[in-house]
């Protein structure tokens, strides 16, 4: 039987390759080199020397277990103590039936039938080892393979992380640098905001100063022309004095004395004009005093009248208004509301000026009486200004957008759009309402409701 | 000679009635007043041909100087009366409109009462 030396050269070859002795264990390397040199001449001999057969499967046994105690040992060589498990039968029982055919050849013949039972089970074990063997070292490459492949994965993930790292540090300073960006542009934004409030209040300046300036000369007339006759008729007085007409001189005296009312009087309002456009032009003070609402209205419906009519001469309107005399005062801030009265006057004249131009551009029109009314009202412990016009009335796709800033309806250039936006602000500063009521065609009233 | 005065400030009656105190003593002058545009066309209505002279005044709530001017000019009086515009704006451009409409002066405010008493001159 050559079967021992072939499994011998099979341990050696394994041996060598499992333990990877070439790189690692140069030393046993060259062990089970020789070892396998052996199993080789052995095999030669087994073919040649016919002579000496009897004494080769123990040569071979020897060798087996030459290489099982070396295995079983060695420090080093104790790794592989596994792969030989397969092998351990076969080696016993080949080497017993060998051993016992060398003491007694008859016992050996007469239990051949046992022996040979023996050895074909070793090779059966061999064989089912060396299946489950197999079978094992495909799972656990499965397994290696597997685990190797979530390596790969989890390197990928990482170096993904690393990359969503880098591109969420990018981003973060790219946010950083918009906010950056947008926070500027909104200081930006509220620095030409209050430019704008600014400007939109020059503009209601512009058209009051026109106004202004036909309500100061009026006064001015009477303050040059009343102080001029009074002068004249000093001479007159002295004259009569002269005569000895004290009848005379009563009548002259009390003429003076009332030019000189005049005077005060004119003169007073001349001053009251002046310090009405300073207190328009000047940023609010914030402070709520006690104001006549009907006064008020009165001096902001002609100075919007007269500024509308300085601008355009062509211009006319009939000027209605209707105050409540049982109106006390309220506590507002007179500038502000102001500024509401006349942006309101301001926007009704616009209207009826714009409607009284396209009348006169349609053939055959109806005739047409601009009409601008200021009113006020004591109701239920509120004070109710309303100021209406006749003009075109406001379209309802347009009625939602009226206070909202910078939506205007006039051409560009004309309005800021922020005259009803920021009416609409003062009044709910003072805790009031501004409301509109309109019909398309027919007209529109805008409504302050002031707390008194 | 009679003159009509158009201004909706009340005390210009107190200043024209001072103002020309002597004229209006001797008889030589005498004046009407009408607060309004609209007063005024009444007045005119009512007394035609009586009125030689209008000094008018050209803001007015209501009917304004201009308005009055062109009724007066196109529609009423023949011979028209003289009218005289007086306003706050003493600018080019109501001054031409003034006189396209046929107003024969113009005086701006404050009304220089000396220079008005020798425009009146050659009228009388």
């Amino acid at each position: 039987m050559i079967i021992q030396p072939i499994l011998a050269l099979i341990i050696f070859q394994q041996l060598r390759k499992f333990l990877q002795t070439k790189e690692q264990l140069p030393y046993w390397d060259k062990v089970f080199k020789i070892g396998s040199g052996i199993a080789v001449v052995i095999m030669f001999f087994y073919s040649v020397a016919k002579n000496i057969q009897f004494i080769l499967p123990l040569v071979s046994d020897a060798l087996l277990f030459g290489a099982a105690w070396l295995v079983y040992t060695k420090n080093e060589l104790n790794r592989a103590k596994s792969n030989l498990y397969a092998y351990v039968p076969v080696i016993i029982i080949y080497s017993i039936s060998d051993i016992v055919r060398l003491i007694s050849s008859s016992f050996h013949n007469e239990w051949g039938t046992y022996f040979e039972t023996a050895k074909l089970f070793g090779i059966i074990w061999l064989a089912a080892m060396f299946i489950i063997n197999n079978r094992q070292r495909k799972a656990l490459e499965k397994e290696r393979l597997k685990a190797e492949q979530i390596e790969k994965e989890s390197r990928i993930t990482a170096k993904i992380k690393e990359q969503l790292e880098v591109q969420v540090k990018e981003r973060t300073a790219e946010i950083t640098k918009q906010k950056e960006a947008l926070e500027h542009t909104l200081e930006e934004l509220k620095s030409a905001q209050a430019l704008l409030v600014q400007s939109e209040k020059m503009a209601s300046l512009g058209e009051l100063t026109a106004g202004i300036a036909h309500e100061i000369q009026n006064p001015l007339n009477f303050v040059n022309n009343f102080s001029e006759v009074s002068a004249e008729l000093i001479d007159e007085m002295n004259d009569a004095i002269a005569k000895g007409d004290n009848e005379e001189v009563k009548a002259i005296a009390g003429d003076l004395k009332q030019n000189l009312d005049k005077i005060n009087h004119h003169g007073k309002r001349a001053d009251a004009i002046v310090k009405g456009m300073l207190q328009h032009s000047r940023s609010s003070s914030g402070t709520k005093e006690p104001t006549d609402i009907n006064a008020l209205c009165d001096e902001y419906m002609r100075l919007s009248y007269h500024g509308l009519r300085a601008k355009d001469k062509s211009f006319n309107a009939t000027l209605h208004s209707n105050f409540d005399s049982s109106m006390d005062t309220i506590n507002i801030i007179a500038q502000d509301v102001g500024r509401v009265i006349l942006n309101l006057l301001t926007n009704a004249f616009y209207a009826v000026k714009d409607k009284q131009r396209l009348l006169n551009a349609t053939p055959n029109a109806p005739a047409y009486a601009p009409t601008v009314a200021i009113s006020t009202k004591k109701q239920n412990g509120s004070c109710i200004i309303t100021v209406t016009d006749n003009g075109n009335g406001i379209p309802q796709q347009v009625l939602d957008k009226i206070f909202q800033p910078f939506f205007t309806t006039k051409p560009t250039g004309e309005g800021t759009g922020l005259g009803l936006s920021l009416s609409y602000d003062i009044i709910k500063a003072h805790g009031g309402e501004l409301n509109v009521e309109t019909m398309e065609g027919e007209g529109a009233s805008f409504i302050i409701k002031l707390p008194v | 000679m009679k003159v009509l005065v158009v201004d909706d400030e009340r005390d210009i009656q107190t200043l024209f009635e001072q103002r020309f105190r002597k004229e209006i003593r001797s008889g030589e002058m005498s004046f009407v007043f009408a607060f309004s545009g609209e007063e005024a066309l009444t007045y005119l209505n009512a007394h035609e041909q009586e009125a030689v002279l209008i000094l008018s005044d050209i803001n007015m709530p209501g009917m304004s100087g201009l308005e009055l001017l062109e009724h007066i000019k196109a529609k009423y009086h023949k011979p028209p009366p003289v009218v005289m515009m007086i306003t706050a704006y003493g600018d080019e451009e109501n001054f031409n409109l003034a006189k396209k409409l046929g107003a024969d002066d113009f005086l701006t405010k404050p009304v220089d009462f000396t220079l008005l008493k020798e425009k009146l001159k050659p009228i009388q």
